[in-house]
């Protein structure tokens, strides 16, 4: 059979909404997350920022780096903000004073955005029911600050506030499952993605535009400055996390859960670890029971797609 | 407010009507035809944003109400909603105002004209839901426009004033329109109302000087380098101050329309008198009746409202109250250990180096909805010109607490 992935580049939208000369750091897993879901939402769109990396690195006043409608309000109300954009979209398009088109609404927000200080306003805005995508953009950790720990820093790793030490081994808790916590508001449509996975990237976005009604992305971003990885190990790091199982990629679509990418075997965690200094005080006793839950996290999720397949 | 006798019956183009202060204000959003309503529950606003959620459920009004779950969350999706270039309400009182100040002065640096009302009430703690001006005291320097109205009359008249400022392309600032927390929420008053026709001459439909919109992208929100941060307050502050002019304008205009004119300071009988009282909000009601008294036995006493809080009136103050000997202020907000309750540091700050200026007493009366009765103003009064109230050494008294 002809292999046509050769071809497939050709298919991915040519325009960038996400312009070029951002001031994101070499490596950035969520700048690529961005440029990868504004081709897939296309020009009609409005777009609300969290307070945080993606907000500071892309409009320094007067600069701006955004060729779509975008606008940053705070930290932790982007659930909102964007809840009120759709709002004003749909009510100005009954009344006529806006042309008679569907305009997208996306949200982006980091993990402490998400997980931490704007749960309230995120399960808010899903409660609600507003027709809109919200994304976030997963580094495990308070990037813009000066990485401290976050409710979605991975057990185990160092940052600055869950400093690895004699007495402790970094982050003691474990990652809160965020994508879970969106799907439990039975929204139409939960998707983990990751830009080391862009054609599965993009098609999720255009498939959360498609449901009506809310939609919750969960982007892992990998990040070099905080993960104190190689910047050229981005990519590879994020399709790592795919093949160790430490960050799957699924789909729950109205409440059925479909794999997107099921390796073979998983690669030893040690592997992708092993990339990121952030995990290197983690001796193989730490990481055995790590991988042990990451394994068990997997073998669940693997029979909840079989289960909902043949439901 | 300056008007006709109103024993005389409504103006022409008018309904008069009992109606709760809460249901005038929510028949005001209605008729500015306003496009999105967000809010959460709080004593005592919960009238006004009821009332609209009816009228956007029996389709009386072409809305969208967005019942959020945290007040932050109210101001956040007014911000989204106005961004994108709709007519936007929220109201609010006390700790729900606490809540939402981060958005509070985003939305003013951003200009975008959300009109709020804010039912004054206490801040905790203790827990308290009854009026005074701590809340609206604890944003003061928020750059909102902010006005304070008396009655349920003036409630619904300044709502159609708010959006008029609010959304004029020389101001495009936010308006917080202040009403005391049940003493004018929860009480029924004759209240005139304006027939739809002189609401659409007065008011023209919002057209936006910048939305989101694909059709015309724009970045809303950037942050501001140290080399643009105070260029960008500068403006936000001139701005504000050159507001002034068209908030009288707008007040014009709608006593042209409907005989009810405003002011920013309003004075009641204090022609010539040597002992003002300054108030803020509904006791002005009863100050003008105990006014009346006091005047009837020969008192030397008058009144002074002030209805715009910012931009601060400094002329129409000066003016008011220069020629008296004292001045009361009621102020109904403590500055803990501070030179004073928020407003009397204000008009002190005023009247500083006039010639032959009056001496400023402040007193800090009704917290959390305690009376202000008649007697107390003449109580007030008695002890300032007796001498009691102790001058130049007190920078403001707690009046008639136990001790």
């Amino acid at each position: 059979m002809q292999d046509f992935t050769v071809y497939v580049p050709n298919l991915a939208p040519k325009d960038e909404e996400f312009k070029p000369g951002h001031r994101a750091c070499q490596g950035c897993g969520l700048a690529l997350a961005v440029r990868l879901a504004l081709k897939a939402s296309g020009k009609d769109v409005v777009v609300a920022t969290a307070t945080g990396c993606l907000e500071i690195i892309s409009t320094p006043l007067p600069y701006t780096a955004w060729g779509v409608p975008w606008i940053h309000v705070c930290f932790e109300n982007t659930g909102a903000t964007a809840s009120g954009m759709e709002a004003a979209l749909k009510v100005l398009r009954r009344k006529g004073r806006i042309p008679d088109r569907k305009v997208k609404v996306l949200a982006f927000a980091g993990d402490g955005g998400t997980v931490d200080i704007g749960l309230q306003a995120l399960s808010g805005a899903l409660e609600r029911g507003h027709d809109l995508t919200y994304m976030c953009l997963d580094n495990e950790a308070y990037m813009n600050t000066g990485v401290q720990r976050s409710g979605s820093t991975p057990y185990g790793a160092s940052t600055t506030t869950s400093p690895a030490g004699t007495r402790s081994i970094g982050q003691h808790t474990w990652k809160k499952n965020m994508p879970a916590i969106a799907a439990a508001h039975d929204i139409p449509y939960v998707a983990t993605c990751n830009p080391s996975y862009p054609y599965d990237f993009m098609k999720k976005v255009e498939r959360s535009f498609e449901m009506e009604g809310p939609a919750y992305l969960h982007a892992y971003s990998a990040c070099p400055t905080g993960w104190h990885s190689a910047t050229e190990l981005s990519i590879h790091i994020g399709r790592m996390a795919v093949q160790t199982g430490v960050h799957p990629l699924y789909e729950i679509t109205n409440g059925k859960l479909t794999l997107n990418e099921v390796p073979e075997k998983l690669q030893p965690l040690k592997e992708y670890m092993k990339l990121q200094p952030r995990f290197r005080h983690l001796t193989d006793d730490d990481i055995a029971p790590i991988e042990e839950r990451v394994h068990r996290e997997w073998e669940s999720l693997k029979a909840r797609a079989a289960a909902d397949a043949g439901a | 407010m300056t008007t006709s006798n109103k024993s005389d019956g409504p103006a022409p183009g008018h309904t008069r009507m009992g109606m709760e202060v809460s249901h005038a204000a929510a028949r005001a959003v209605q008729q500015c035809n306003v496009d999105v309503v967000a809010a959460y529950p709080i004593t005592p606003q919960t009238h006004i944003v009821e009332r609209l959620s009816e009228l956007v459920a029996n389709g009386e009004m072409n809305a969208e109400f967005v019942p959020v779950e945290s007040e932050h969350s109210a101001m956040s999706v007014c911000v989204g909603s106005s961004a994108t270039g709709a007519r936007t309400f929220t109201c609010t009182s006390s700790q729900g105002l606490i809540l939402m100040s981060e958005v509070v002065y985003i939305t003013s640096a951003m200009r975008l004209p959300v009109v709020m009302i804010l039912a004054n009430r206490s801040l905790s703690g203790p827990l308290s839901i009854w009026a005074d001006h701590s809340d609206v005291m604890s944003v003061r320097d928020c750059g909102w426009i902010q006005t304070f109205a008396e009655n349920g009359q003036e409630v619904y008249d300044l709502t159609f004033h708010a959006y008029k400022v609010a959304e004029n392309r020389d101001i495009l600032h936010p308006i917080m329109l202040n009403l005391d927390g049940f003493h004018l929420t929860h009480v029924v008053e004759p209240i005139d109302i304006c027939d739809q026709s002189i609401i659409d001459k007065y008011l023209p439909e919002y057209e936006p000087l910048f939305q989101l919109h694909p059709d015309k992208p724009v970045t809303m929100g950037a942050y501001g380098v140290p080399e643009l941060f105070t260029e960008a307050k500068k403006n936000q502050d001139e701005a504000l101050k050159a507001a002034y002019p068209h908030i009288l304008e707008a007040w014009k205009e709608w006593g042209d329309l409907t005989g009810r004119y405003y002011k920013p300071v309003e004075t009641y009988k204090a022609e010539g008198a040597k002992t003002l009282f300054l108030t803020m909000g509904s006791i002005g009601e009863t100050a003008s009746v105990a006014v009346d008294g006091m005047q009837e036995r020969g008192e030397d006493v008058g009144l002074v409202k002030l209805r715009l809080w910012r931009p601060f009136p400094f002329d129409e103050v000066r003016k008011a109250l220069a020629g008296a000997d004292n001045v009361i202020v009621l102020d109904r907000a403590l500055s803990f250990g501070g030179p004073g309750g928020p407003v009397s540091s204000e008009i002190r700050a005023t009247l500083y180096g006039l010639d032959h200026a009056p001496t400023v007493y402040d007193y800090v009366v009704g917290l959390a909805g305690r009376d202000v009765k008649v007697d107390d103003f003449e109580k007030i009064a008695n002890d300032v010109r007796s001498g009691k109230a102790r001058k130049g050494q007190d920078e403001y008294v707690i009046y008639a607490a136990r001790e």
